[in-house]
């Protein structure tokens, strides 16, 4: 999977690319991990409009996410999520612990 | 039920063939004229068990999966996903949501997904014979199509 960060006053974006599957997602955590530690933002967004299939694969991603920016201070939030995603979001019961909008 | 049509495939336990599987089964599932929502979710259910027949069932070699495609009366859908791995101990705790032998790469959630996303989710599985994983699921019949 390809991301994409823009980072603005300690405001971070990711822009995640591709299928969010087992597949896709090896390394994916590594490369969100580096940039988090590398910008400190205190605040991430990731934006999810490129994210054409998701499964459970991407649940783990964004709860391990999610945890990695609370140890730093700072707040995680979904942007932009697609139908298919947010479908698995929702059967999975994340809507309620990590911010979406 | 006797099925009137069916599709089956066979491919080896790599990461590459989980897109390759979901969207064999869309293919598949088109004949029954889904909505984009059902075509999701069935994309959504073939994933998870592909994905942990990769993952669970042979943890650390490359071993085989049949998956078996079959429409059956009444538009219902029937999808198999079968190997030859380490199989499950307990399927009951298995199938509870967040339970995982994963690590940290996983959620717990693939079998709640899968049951939510189908109406019906059966486990088989046997310690070191194997796991077959079974789902059905209806799509709805739309007044306007043709078929
Ligand atoms: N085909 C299989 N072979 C062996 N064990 C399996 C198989 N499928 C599932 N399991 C076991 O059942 C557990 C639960 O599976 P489930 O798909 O619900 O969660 P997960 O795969 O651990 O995490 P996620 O699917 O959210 O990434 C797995 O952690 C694994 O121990
Ligand atoms: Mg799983």
């Amino acid at each position: 999977m390809e991301i994409k960060v823009t980072n603005e006053n300690r405001c971070a974006e990711i822009r995640l690319i591709g299928e969010l599957d087992h597949h896709g997602a090896k390394g994916l955590m590594a490369k969100i991990e580096r940039e988090i530690e590398g910008l400190l933002p205190l605040q991430l967004v990731l934006d999810f409009s490129g994210v054409t299939f998701m499964d459970s694969s991407g649940i783990a991603v964004v709860l391990r996410t999610k945890q990695r920016m609370k140890e730093l201070g700072g707040t995680v939030k979904l942007r932009k999520i697609t139908a298919q995603p947010k479908r698995v979001f929702e059967a999975a019961g994340i809507s309620r612990i990590v911010e979406m909008e | 039920m006797r099925a009137e049509n069916y599709v089956t495939l066979e491919f080896l336990s790599r990461s590459s063939n989980e897109g390759f599987a979901r969207m064999a089964a869309a293919a598949f599932a088109a004949q029954l004229d889904p909505t984009l929502d059902e075509l999701g979710d069935i994309k959504t259910a073939v994933s998870e068990a592909v994905t942990n027949a990769i993952v669970h069932a042979y943890p650390d070699r490359i071993g085989k999966i049949v998956m078996k495609m079959k429409i059956l009366s009444d538009n219902v859908l029937e999808l198999t996903i079968r190997d030859w791995g380490c199989g499950i101990e307990n399927v009951q705790q298995a199938r509870q949501p967040l339970f995982t032998t994963g690590g940290e790469e996983r959620s717990g959630m693939g079998f709640t997904i899968m049951e939510s996303f189908t109406d019906r989710l059966t486990v088989k599985s046997a310690p070191m014979k194997g796991t077959s994983v079974t789902m059905r699921k209806r799509i709805s019949q739309r007044i306007t199509s043709r078929r």
